[in-house]
C-alpha cells in the first residue's frame, strides 16, 4: 500500500524562550492509504495541534508533514477535517445542503453536479430528504453526520477527524462509529481520528497510536487485529477487543516504561490475553479519569 | 418542531395580533373619550385628528390611491430624504465596520474616537451642520448621516470580530479563497449584529428627519413646526401621528427584511 501520510520529525512550539510551551515533540509517524487509524492520547496532550500541523492550519516549527509525497504548506486541497463542535462547525446560514456544496463552490464543479453530489453524500451517511432544512432543526448527531458529509464530498485524499463523536450521546456515538467504518470502507478513504477514548479508538480502528502526555511523543503503534466486520455488542465484548483495551489503557497510564528506542514494546511486554481481568479493569479505570477530566 | 405545537404558535400569534390591535384601539378610545371632558384646544379630539388626517392625506383621487397632493410634496419627500440617508449610512456603515473589525489595529486607534463621535448628541450638532451645508437638503442628509452611521459601524465591528474560531478554521479547511472570505463566512456571521444596528439607526434617522427639517423648514418639520405657531393643533397631531405611522411602518419593513435575511436563525427567544 502506498504512504498516505508521512509525518517525520514534527515538532510544534507555542511562545519563544523560557515561556515556550512545546506541545508536540519529534513525532514520526506514516499512514497508507486507505487505513483507519486511530491516535489516542491523555486530555491535553496536544493532539489537536498535531492534528492542526497536520491539516495545515497552523504551521509546524519543526519537522514535515508530507501528503502522499507532497510538503504540507498550507491547507491542502484533498484533505478535509471533521472537527468536535458540529454545531460551531457547520454555517448555521446555509442550509444542508449548501453545507455540504460549500467546498465544491472552490472547485470546477457545475452547480446541477454540486448538488447531485451533495445528495448522494448525505445519502451515504444516513441523511437523504434533509438537505432544505437548517443545521439547528436536526439532532446532534445529525449534524455530525452532516459535517461528515461535507467532509467527504469533495473525495479527499485524507480525512482528519478531531474527537468527532465527542459531544453527542453514547447511543449515536456508536452509530456514527459504524457509519464511519462503513463509509470509509465504501469509499475507500484514508481517516485519522484523534480520540482520548481507548474504547472507541480500538474499535474504530485498523492501528492505534497511542501519544504520551504533552510534549506529546508516540509510544506504541499497535495493529487491531479485529476483524473488519465489528458489532457494537459483540465486537466490545470480545477477548481480543478487551484485552488490546487493556494494552492501550496500560500504554497511557505509564507510558515510561516504554520510551523511544524499543518500536513496539508493548505487545512483547503485556501479551494479549494474559490477565484478562485485570485488563479490563485497568481499562475501566483509566477511562473513568478520563471521563472525569472531559466533564 | 411537530405539527401542533406548530399550529398552536400560530393561533397563538393571531391570537396576540389581535390582542396587539385591541389595545391600540382603546388607547386612540380613550384619548377620545379624555379629550372630550377636557374640552381643550390643545388637546383635540380624536376623531377630529383623524378626520384631519383623512382631509389632509387621503383626498386625492382614486388613480391615486386617494393620496393628497401633501403625501406627495410633503410626505415622500421627507421619507425619500430619510430612507436615502440610512441608506447611504448603512452601505458605508457596513463597509467601514468590516474593514475597521477586520484590522488588527484600526480600532485600538480609532475605537475611542468612534465611540466619542457616538456620544455626541447629533441634535446638539445641528447649528455646525446648518453652518457647513446651509440651509437645505444637504444640511438634513448630512445631520441622518452622521447620527446613523457610528451604530451600524460599531455593530459591524462587533459582529466581524465575533466570528467563531471554529467556523474560521472550518472555512480554511475547506479551501474557502481569500476573496471569498468576507461574502460567504464574515458577513453572514456578523449579519445578525449588524441587522440590529441598522433597526437601531432607523429610529434614528426618522428622528432627525423632523429635527433638521424643524430648523431646516422642509418636509414634515415645517408642518409641524407651522401648525404649532398658528394654532392649528389639531393638524400639528395630525402630522404627530403620521410620524409614529411611519416609524411603525418602517421598522416592520425591517423586520420583514431581516426574518428574509437571517430566516436561518433559530426562531428568536425560542432556543430550539
Amino acid at each position: 500500500m502506498p504512504t498516505m501520510l508521512e509525518v517525520s520529525g514534527l515538532t510544534h512550539q507555542y511562545g519563544q524562550g523560557e515561556r515556550a510551551h512545546v506541545a508536540v515533540r519529534d513525532l514520526a509517524f506514516t499512514i497508507e492509504s486507505g487505513q483507519l487509524a486511530c491516535i489516542v492520547g491523555p486530555s491535553g496532550c496536544g493532539k489537536s495541534t498535531l492534528l492542526r500541523c497536520i491539516s495545515g492550519l497552523i504551521p509546524a516549527t519543526g519537522g514535515s508533514v508530507r501528503l502522499h509525497g507532497d510538503e504540507v504548506s498550507g491547507v491542502p486541497g484533498d484533505l478535509a477535517v471533521v472537527f468536535q463542535d458540529y454545531s460551531r462547525s457547520l454555517f448555521p446560514w446555509l442550509t444542508v445542503a449548501k453545507n455540504v456544496e460549500f467546498p465544491l463552490r472552490w472547485q470546477k464543479v457545475s452547480k446541477a453536479e454540486r448538488s447531485q453530489r451533495a445528495a448522494e453524500v448525505l445519502e451515504s451517511v444516513g441523511l437523504s430528504g434533509v438537505g432544505k432544512k437548517y443545521p439547528w432543526q436536526l439532532s446532534g448527531g445529525m449534524q455530525q453526520r452532516v459535517s461528515i458529509a461535507r467532509a467527504l464530498v469533495s473525495r479527499p485524499a485524507l480525512l482528519l477527524m478531531d474527537e468527532p463523536f465527542a459531544s453527542v450521546d453514547a447511543q449515536t456515538r456508536g452509530e456514527l462509529e459504524d457509519l464511519t467504518r462503513r463509509v470509509q470502507r465504501d469509499l475507500g478513504s484514508t481517516i485519522l481520528l484523534v480520540t482520548h477514548d481507548i474504547d472507541e479508538s480500538v474499535y474504530l480502528a485498523d492501528r492505534v497510536l497511542v501519544l504520551s502526555k504533552s510534549p506529546a511523543s508516540i509510544v506504541a503503534d499497535l495493529t487491531i487485529d479485529l476483524p473488519a466486520e465489528r458489532n457494537q455488542i459483540t465486537t466490545r465484548e470480545s477477548e481480543r477487543f478487551v484485552s488490546l483495551r487493556g494494552e492501550v489503557a496500560r500504554l497511557l497510564q505509564s507510558p515510561q516504561v516504554q520510551r523511544p528506542g524499543e518500536p513496539d514494546p508493548a505487545t512483547a511486554e503485556s501479551g494479549p490475553g494474559t490477565t484478562t481481568v485485570e485488563t479490563g479493569d485497568t481499562a475501566g479505570t483509566a477511562d473513568t479519569a478520563e471521563a472525569a477530566a472531559r466533564s | 418542531m411537530s405539527a401542533t405545537t406548530l399550529a398552536g404558535k400560530r393561533t397563538r400569534i393571531l391570537g396576540s395580533a389581535v390582542v396587539t390591535w385591541l389595545v391600540f384601539a382603546a388607547a386612540l378610545l380613550l384619548w377620545e373619550l379624555i379629550a372630550i371632558g377636557a374640552d381643550s384646544v390643545y388637546f383635540p379630539r380624536m376623531t377630529a385628528i383623524l378626520g384631519t388626517a383623512v382631509d389632509l392625506l387621503l383626498s386625492g383621487p382614486a388613480w391615486r390611491l386617494m393620496l393628497s397632493d401633501a403625501v406627495f410634496e410633503i410626505v415622500l419627500p421627507s421619507l425619500a430624504t430619510a430612507l436615502g440617508a440610512w441608506a447611504a449610512s448603512a452601505v458605508l456603515g457596513i463597509a467601514l465596520g468590516t474593514a475597521l473589525g477586520r484590522s488588527d489595529w484600526a480600532m485600538d486607534y480609532c475605537g475611542t474616537l468612534i465611540s466619542f463621535l457616538r456620544s455626541v448628541p447629533p441634535v446638539t450638532l445641528m447649528p455646525a451642520f446648518m453652518v457647513i451645508f446651509g440651509i437645505g437638503v444637504e444640511m438634513e442628509i448630512a445631520a441622518i448621516v452622521f447620527s446613523t452611521l457610528w451604530p451600524i459601524v460599531l455593530n459591524t465591528v462587533d459582529g466581524v470580530r465575533s466570528v467563531d474560531e471554529v467556523k474560521i478554521d472550518t472555512a480554511r479547511s475547506l479551501g474557502t479563497p481569500r476573496r471569498y472570505w468576507i461574502g460567504m463566512i464574515v458577513l453572514p456571521a456578523a449579519m445578525p449584529k449588524i441587522f440590529a444596528g441598522l433597526r437601531l439607526s432607523l429610529s434614528i434617522a426618522i428622528l432627525l428627519m423632523v429635527v433638521a427639517e424643524i430648523v431646516s423648514g422642509s418636509g414634515i418639520g415645517l408642518q409641524l413646526s407651522t401648525t404649532q405657531s398658528t394654532v392649528q393643533y389639531t393638524e400639528m397631531w395630525v402630522w404627530v401621528l403620521l410620524l409614529g405611522v411611519l416609524g411603525y411602518a418602517l421598522n416592520s419593513a425591517l423586520l420583514a427584511v431581516e426574518r428574509l435575511v437571517l430566516g436561518w436563525q433559530p426562531t428568536r427567544g425560542d432556543d430550539a
